[in-house]
Formats: C-alpha cells, sequence, structure tokens
C-alpha cells in the first residue's frame, strides 16, 4: 500500500491510530446489534424447548381444572379469557384512539397537538400495574367484583396511546392535496376526513391495533387487581372475572409439580409466538400503508 | 419567468394572440360575478397582496398572469375560502359574490366553496374508481338523482368520457397526468359550481393534454365562470377573454408583495398594455 516518496499518502501512526480505533468501534457495535438478536433467539429458543413439545390439542381445547390430575389439562380458558379481554379492550380503544388522532391532526392547533403528543407519551410510560391499580379503585373496588370487562378498561388505556400515535403518524403522511380536493368541492371538514383522509389511514390504524394488542396480550400487573379471581372452567362472560393467559403463566410457574411447570412453559410459547407473528402481521401492514399512501401522492 | 423569451430586445410582443375568442361584448353589457375591492393578505404579519381591486364578469375565462411570489395563487384562494386552511393567513378587504361580501367571518366557507369550485396545480385525484371520483362529492352534497348520468355528463364535458367510459371501475391513479386533471375537472363540474377557479391547472402536463384543458375551457364557459391563474402567457393570450398582470412590488427593508398592475381585456393586455411594467413582462423583458 504505502510507497516511499509520496509522504501524505502513505500510512501514518495517527491514521493506523485512527483506523484501529474505527474497526474497535465498528466491533462494538457488531456485537451490541448482535447480542440484540442472541438475545431474542435464546428467550425463544429456552421457551420453545420446554413449551412446545407440551402443545396438543388437549392443550389448547381443554379447560385447566384444578386439583384434578386424572382429567386432561389444558388452558383453554385462560385462551378464550385473554381473547374475550383483548377483544373488547380493542373495541374501546380502536375508536377512541382514531378519534384522539383526528381531533390532533386534523382540528387541533399546533400548540394541543404538541400538549395531546406529549399526554400520549406519558400516558404510554405509566407504570402496567399503577394502571391495574387505577382502574382497581375505580371499577373494581366500588362494585365490589372483579371482571374481564375491568381488565379490559385497564388494556385499553395501555392501548390508547399506541393507536393514537401509529393513526397520527399516519394521517400526517396523507397529503394535504387530497383534503383540498374534498373541501374545494364543498365538502364539510367532517365529511372529508370521514370520507377521504380516514380510508387511507386504515393500514396504519391497524398496524398500531396489532402492536398494541401483542403488547396488552402479555401484560399481567393490570389483571392481577382486576381479573385474577377465577372459577374453574371456560367462560366467556365479560362480567366475571376470565383467566389469562399470563396469569396461567403466573400462576402454574409457582406449582411444585412437574406438569403445571410445564403448562407454564406451553402457555408462555403460545403467548410469546402469538406475539411473535402479531407483530410480524403489524410490520407487514405498516409497509403496505406506507407503499399505499406513496402512491396517493 | 425567464424561460419566456428572455433576451429579446424587440417591442414585438412575446406573444402572438391567436384564439377562438369572439370579441368581447361591451363592459355594461357583462354582469359581474365578483367585486373585489382593496383586497389586502397576509401570511402572519407579511403582507403577500396589496390593495387588489378588480371585477370578475360572468361566462368569461380571466386569467391571472405575473411572475412567481406575485401572489397569483394567494388571490384566486382568497376567492372559495381555501386560504382558511392556513392557519397564519388574514386578508383584509372586500370580496363580494354576486354582490355578497364572501370574505366575513359569519359566512360559511364550505358554502362557499360548494358553488366556487377549484382545481389544483397537481393532478389530485382521490384514491378511488374514475367514477367514484366524480360521484363521491356529488352523493356527499346530496346530488344523487341520475348519479350515473350526472357522472357521464361531467366527463364528457371535461373530455374524458371516450377514454374513461370503458374503465370508469379502476382506480383514477392509473390514468395519466392529463387524464388525471381533466378527472379533476369533471369532479368539480360534476356538482354544478357557479365558478370554476384552477390555480395552474396545465403547468404539470406536458402540450397535449395542456391543449385539450384548454380547448374544454373554451367549450365550457357558456355555462361557467373560469378563472385561470398560469405562469404561461401563451396559455392566457389563448384562453382568457379578460387578463389581469399581477406583479412583485418592493418596500423598505426587503419587504415584498403582490399587486394588480393592469386589468384588461386580454387583446390589449398582450398588444397594447397601458403600464410599461405589462409590457416588460409580455414582451419577454422581465426576469
Amino acid at each position: 500500500m504505502s510507497t516511499a516518496g509520496h509522504g501524505a499518502l502513505t500510512r501514518t501512526k495517527i491514521l493506523k491510530r485512527q483506523q484501529a480505533v474505527s474497526r474497535a468501534m465498528e466491533g462494538v457495535a457488531w456485537l451490541a446489534a448482535f447480542t440484540a438478536v442472541a438475545i431474542l433467539v435464546v428467550v425463544v429458543w429456552s421457551v420453545a424447548r420446554r413449551g412446545a413439545s407440551q402443545l396438543s390439542f388437549d392443550f389448547l381445547t381443554k379447560p385447566q381444572i384444578a386439583y384434578d390430575p386424572t382429567q386432561p389439562q389444558g388452558l383453554a380458558n385462560a385462551f378464550v379469557g385473554t381473547f374475550v379481554i383483548v377483544a373488547i379492550a380493542t373495541a374501546m380503544a380502536l375508536p377512541f384512539g382514531i378519534l384522539v388522532a383526528i381531533y390532533v391532526n386534523e382540528f387541533a392547533t399546533r400548540w394541543i397537538r404538541n400538549a395531546i403528543g406529549l399526554v400520549l407519551d406519558l400516558l404510554q410510560g405509566v407504570p402496567a400495574i399503577v394502571i391495574g391499580f387505577f382502574v382497581f379503585g375505580l371499577i373494581v373496588l366500588p362494585l365490589h367484583q372483579q371482571s374481564a370487562l375491568a381488565a379490559s378498561f385497564a388494556l385499553a388505556v395501555m392501548m390508547l396511546p399506541l393507536v393514537a400515535r401509529t393513526t397520527i403518524e399516519v394521517l400526517k403522511l396523507v397529503p394535504s392535496s387530497l383534503r383540498e380536493a374534498s373541501l374545494g368541492l364543498g365538502v364539510p371538514r367532517w365529511r372529508t376526513v370521514v370520507g377521504v383522509v380516514l380510508p387511507q389511514s386504515v393500514g396504519g390504524t391497524l398496524t398500531g391495533v396489532t402492536l398494541a394488542v401483542a403488547r396488552v396480550a402479555g401484560e399481567t400487573a393490570p389483571i392481577l387487581f382486576t381479573s385474577s379471581l377465577v372459577a374453574n372452567g371456560t367462560s366467556w362472560n365479560p362480567t366475571h372475572a376470565l383467566m389469562t393467559v399470563p396469569l396461567a403463566i403466573f400462576e402454574l410457574s409457582d406449582q411444585p409439580d412437574l406438569p403445571s411447570q410445564q403448562r407454564a412453559w406451553a402457555a408462555a410459547f403460545v403467548l410469546l409466538m402469538f406475539i411473535l407473528f402479531a407483530s410480524l402481521a403489524a410490520r407487514w401492514l405498516a409497509t403496505r400503508s406506507k407503499r399505499k399512501l406513496g402512491r396517493a401522492r | 419567468m425567464t424561460e419566456i423569451l428572455s433576451e429579446s430586445s424587440s417591442i414585438e410582443p412575446a406573444v402572438r394572440v391567436e384564439t377562438k375568442r369572439q370579441p368581447l361584448p361591451p363592459r355594461e353589457r357583462l354582469e359581474t360575478v365578483f367585486e373585489i375591492e382593496n383586497l389586502d393578505a397576509l401570511y402572519g404579519s407579511k403582507a403577500a397582496l396589496k390593495g387588489v381591486s378588480m371585477e370578475i364578469y360572468k361566462n368569461l375565462v380571466t386569467a391571472i398572469i405575473g411572475p412567481s411570489g406575485c401572489g397569483k395563487s394567494t388571490f384566486i384562494r382568497c376567492m372559495n375560502r381555501m386560504n382558511d386552511l392556513v392557519p397564519s393567513f388574514s386578508q383584509t378587504g372586500t370580496i363580494r359574490y354576486h354582490g355578497y361580501d364572501i370574505s366575513t367571518r359569519d359566512v360559511d366557507p364550505v358554502a362557499v366553496r360548494r358553488t366556487i369550485g377549484m382545481v389544483f396545480q397537481r393532478p389530485n385525484p382521490f384514491p378511488k374508481s374514475i367514477f367514484d371520483n366524480v360521484a363521491w362529492g356529488l352523493k356527499v352534497l346530496g346530488m344523487k338523482d341520475g348519479l350515473n348520468e350526472r357522472v357521464e355528463k361531467a366527463l364528457t364535458q371535461a373530455a374524458l368520457w371516450d377514454e374513461a367510459k370503458d374503465r370508469l371501475k379502476t382506480n383514477a391513479l392509473g390514468l395519466s397526468g392529463g387524464q388525471q386533471q381533466r378527472l379533476c375537472i369533471a369532479r368539480a363540474i360534476a356538482v354544478e359550481p357557479d365558478v370554476v377557479l384552477m390555480d395552474e391547472p396545465a403547468s404539470a402536463l406536458d402540450p397535449i393534454a395542456t391543449q385539450k384543458i384548454e380547448e374544454l375551457m373554451h367549450n365550457l364557459k357558456s355555462e361557467y365562470t373560469f378563472v385561470i391563474v398560469t405562469h404561461n402567457m401563451q396559455q392566457a393570450a389563448r384562453v382568457a377573454d379578460m387578463t389581469a398582470f399581477f406583479s412583485i412590488s418592493r418596500g423598505e427593508e426587503g419587504a415584498r408583495w403582490g399587486e394588480l398592475i393592469e386589468y384588461d381585456a386580454t387583446e390589449k393586455i398582450f398588444t397594447a398594455p397601458s403600464d410599461k411594467r405589462t409590457e416588460d413582462y409580455v414582451t419577454g423583458r422581465f426576469g
């Protein structure tokens, strides 16, 4: 490389040192990235190794019956409970989040927009156990009863900022020329938002909802306060406390017998797979909606 | 603006006026649609337009020409309250539409835009089918009777029917730029406005598409009143009956604002302008 006589082009000591530092930094950064991937792989692997083998048709379809080892034990009650609670939470958070996003992006002044953005960030940062405790005081205590509905409400509070945030982001991408086109026809603002702007944001909103579902499906803290004193058997009734997957993992992992612990691993595996696939779906939806919006521009 | 005959030193007009225009009737026989008086437009505290006064007449094509930054677009967006969407915007003066001041706060901008439609610089069809692009406004505004006929009529008027009739259900974004702009015109006239404002409707189009749009304006002006902003003088000379020339005035401390310099029959503006600045501009001596 270095040839004599071309002083400025040869590798001086300083250059060599700079190169070494540069390489070292690159290596450290690579290591960090690799570790992040490795952590996920290790978590998935260790859960899969212990849980995957326990999966069976009975596990997915039969309810858990405590203190009766003669019956085939499953966790259908927990799957149904999580489904009911998350579905109701979504039904609450989705319209609310969309309305918040519409207000922030289409109607609010800049000052209010920033203020609400900050509030959403703060809300997203509130610890789950605090939200659970808040809902416990708000709903469970006055009614003297836990219920899946109370749990749904707690999870909806956690989903709201995610849904609103992603919808705001995608509404920002809707070109203002489309709004002008509609307003220029003499279409009222509200009809413009519902008929022209909102259809463009469906993909983004779905992304937010999917991410939010993936996030709250595994939440345990709010469930402990609101839907943990559960009866045996599978129930779809949201006015009662329902078993959930995270709670099942929490309780089963605490049992002294091996089959219970194995079932905890299997439940963890199911939950993990669900969250992984939901996140991938969210990713796919986001890419798709961005591409669609790019076309409309 | 330098693209238009920059270095010419002759006094010959840069633009030959060759149109199918009929001679203008005398002014007193023209019906006034807009009466604009002493209009000032501001963005924040910065003036974009000062002291514009002019009348716009029914069933004519009125062109607004002038260099970039002279407030042409701001001006026509005042005429259907489109500037209301800009938070920092404010205006003073009056804009009377058939004698009724539409610039006051208690006038509903939605109602104004309903009768004073707009076509924008860049074609902005909705990401819906061709049919739905035209039909959507009709549906929302309650003009659902004979929807198919209305859509066909609008597309025919916009000279798009023959190209679009076999693909009405396909997405409008698949059309070419010129077709998209004609679709936007069809969408605007489908709801039967009184006035159609066009903000540089052909600036993003090729000459053939431009010609189609100019032709359709010519054919439709018996039904509508057109106001067209254009930076293309040839276009103004071809399509407009009346032409208003706006220019930039400069004040102290680098202040710049747009002003109406001259407003007259197109023929006069391009062959015998009374203001030196207009002459400089139409002969291409103005950058």
